[in-house]
């Protein structure tokens, strides 16, 4: 299999902060159309990963390849789409010229159109010209969603996306992924929430203080006893 | 071309959001009158004496209160983590860094020249004299100060007492560009022309914007990424 | 091995100091202007070439810490920083003294005392950089910029402030004459015994380093369990 074939190539990937290996050896091929689960406890390295995967922070040792390409380059990085703890949206802009602001920035061909179009799709029509401090909690990260995948990413990534998200976030970042998904897009995202995860996904990657304790499929006993996983693989 | 438009995307989103909420120029600018006005009745300096004293004492107030702008610049970034979703995007460290350098140098040159009449009338000097090399010698200078002082915005942004930390590593650094600043403004004040005895101050301004720009377009990237 | 090597450096630094004291104080004659206090210089001169060469050793690791990720460079560029830092206070202080006796007062702002300050200030600037990070390989990243920067602005404060102060009254250099060649032989050699120490500092602070840095990853190491 050709490297561009692969979505998300990661090459014994090692991070560290000064001697300690945050991450350790980390190895896996996610292929187009795959939805992968980053499970792990607190501090095993889930951030950390989908941060170097968005090019966001490098890698110490080891590479990691989107489509044949390295993170860091710029006709990657538009393939790439990033969800990440903040909202990563300016409260001083109005909601359309934040979106603007990022479809620009992606060079997608028509910045205003995408952006109106994200902004029905998200319910935020009548609010697009106020400002988003005047937004409440949950249009924010209704915009916060748009904003991150207006692009229409080939690769998204998502770090805890449904933490502290209200029902109709929920609901729209759900039919975001849904869309995805049914389009053959990939999706690495991090995530607490065990149940809801191994719906959506449809292989899982169980990262244990830094190494990766399990990739693959997720199987029909993962379903039935969301324990199992950890039971098994994460000592 | 690609690159010059998206640091003109990123430069004029911040200006706007600066000019939506004026935090940075409102305290700057501030800041630097009362700088102006405590000079002026603390020294009291004679016509003659404030010719001399020209340069030194408008680079301190700019200086003072251009940390307060440049300590902004990438310090807007960080309420929603945006800038993350900045170097996640498919722009080089460059072009983000050229943006927001290009917003400051704005922000810092509108509140210089703000500064300059309020100068001429606290101190009762006439400085319009040499205006056009006055002007030139200003953007020079302060293109100097937005250069290292964007560089340092972006490394001490993630730190604890960013706010000190800014100006105790920018002042060292900026130490050519001020005393070229400092000389070229009181000779120019004084209603001199940019004649040779000065132009070796001139050169120094040019070459230290070349050599730290470049510096920092160079290392911006391993700044971001950490 | 390493222990060894210190040692032996320690006391060749040790000897040649010896030497060099017995012949700064006993053998050579005093000077035929300033007397006595010239003597000052031959720590003055030579530690300012220590820190000098300290500061191009600290680029050299920054610029390696940049492009290999290895800690070893950050160790040393911090290490060879310290230990110049030290060197340009000794030449700072030095300097200082000497100008109390011959122009009678502690401090002037002359180009050189001027711009040595400024590099003191620079490069402290960047121990206090480091200072305020914790995650050490940001703080390695951010200091190696740092560094660079300060490199290449000490010789443009240099020139800048030498330029700036000879425009101005100043006071008046010690009569130029070339050094007696007994005189220039004990400079260099003491240079040579500064630089002994300076490396004997640095190999022990270099250990230093890498030991914290090794408790640093137990330490993470102890809290992710």
């Amino acid at each position: 299999m050709t490297g561009a074939a692969i979505a998300v190539a990661v090459d014994a990937v090692w991070k560290f902060h000064g001697d300690y290996p945050a991450l350790r050896d980390i190895g896996m091929k996610i292929l187009p159309g795959q939805c992968v689960a980053l499970l792990g406890r607190n501090g095993a390295g889930k951030t950390t990963l989908l941060r170097i995967l968005a090019g966001l922070s490098s890698a110490g040792r080891g590479t990691v390849r989107i489509f044949g390409n390295p993170v860091r380059e710029r006709e990657t990085r538009r393939r790439v789409g990033v969800l990440g703890h903040g909202i990563s949206i300016y409260d001083e802009l109005s909601a359309l010229e934040n979106l603007r602001l990022f479809g620009k920035l992606y060079g997608i061909a028509n910045p205003e159109r995408s952006a109106n179009e994200w902004l029905e799709r998200t319910g935020l029509e009548r609010a697009k010209n106020g400002l988003v401090r005047e937004f409440s909690r949950g249009m924010r990260q209704r915009l916060a969603v748009a904003r991150a995948f207006l692009h229409e990413p080939d690769v998204l990534l998502l770090d805890e996306p449904f933490t502290a998200l209200d029902d109709r976030a929920i609901a729209v970042l759900q039919g975001v992924m849904r869309r995805a998904r049914e389009q053959g897009r990939t999706i690495v995202m991090s995530t607490h929430q065990l149940r809801e995860a191994l719906d959506l996904a449809s292989h899982v990657a169980l990262l244990n203080r830094g190494k990766l304790g399990y990739f693959g499929e997720r199987t029909a006993e993962m379903l039935a006893d969301t324990g199992w996983l950890y039971r098994h693989y994460d000592a | 071309m690609n690159f010059l438009r998206q640091a003109l995307t990123i430069a004029a989103k911040d200006l706007r959001a600066e000019l939506r909420t004026k935090e940075a120029i409102q305290a700057s600018l501030s800041f630097a009158l009362v700088i102006l006005l405590l000079f002026s009745f603390s020294f009291d300096p004679s016509e003659d004496e404030i010719r001399v004293l020209s340069g030194g004492l408008l680079w301190i107030v700019f200086a003072f209160a251009g940390a307060l702008i440049l300590n902004r610049t990438f310090a807007r970034e960080i309420p929603n983590d945006c800038l993350d979703a900045l170097v996640a995007a498919p722009l080089s460290g460059a072009a983000l860094f050229l943006g927001k350098a290009l917003a400051s140098f704005i922000l810092l040159f509108a509140m210089e020249l703000m500064c300059f009449p309020v100068f001429g009338i606290f101190y009762n000097v006439r400085w319009t004299g040499q205006f056009w090399p006055l002007m030139l010698v200003l953007a020079l200078a302060t293109w100097g100060f937005t250069v290292i002082g964007t560089t340092f915005s972006a490394l001490t942004v993630n730190m604890r007492l960013r706010e000190i930390m800014l100006p105790l590593l920018v002042y060292p650094l900026m130490i050519p560009c001020l005393l070229a600043a400092i000389r070229l403004t009181s000779h120019l004040v004084a209603g001199q022309p940019l004649d040779p005895e000065v132009m070796v101050w001139m050169r120094l301004l040019v070459g230290f914007n070349i050599i730290f720009t470049s510096l920092a377009l160079v290392l911006v990237e391993s700044v971001l990424l950490g | 091995m390493r222990e060894k090597i210190i040692y032996g450096m320690a006391v060749l630094a040790a000897v040649l100091l010896a030497r060099n004291l017995h012949s700064t104080f006993l053998v050579l004659p005093d000077e035929a202007n300033q007397g006595m206090i010239y003597r000052i210089m031959f720590f003055h001169i030579p530690a300012a070439w220590t820190a000098l060469l300290a500061c191009a050793v600290a680029l050299i690791a920054s610029v390696m810490f940049l492009v290999t990720k290895d800690f070893k460079y950050d160790a040393l560029a911090v290490a060879v920083t310290e230990v110049g830092l030290a060197f340009l206070a000794v030449n700072l202080v030095t300097g200082s003294i000497w100008a109390r006796i011959i122009w009678g007062i502690w401090w002037t702002w002359d180009a050189r005392l001027t711009s040595a300050f400024a590099c003191w200030l620079l490069y402290f600037g960047y121990l206090m950089l480091r200072g305020a990070i914790d995650e050490p390989t940001r703080r390695a990243t951010l200091g190696a910029v740092f560094s660079i920067f300060a490199f290449a602005d000490v010789p443009i404060v240099i020139f800048s402030i030498k330029w700036w102060r000879t425009q101005h009254p100043q006071p008046v250099f010690w009569g130029g004459g070339s050094m007696d060649s007994a005189m220039w032989l004990t400079t260099m050699l003491n240079w040579v015994a500064l630089m002994l120490v300076g490396a004997v500092l640095l190999l022990i602070r270099l250990r230093q380093e890498e030991a914290q840095r090794e408790i640093d990853s137990m330490r993470r190491m102890v809290h992710a369990i």
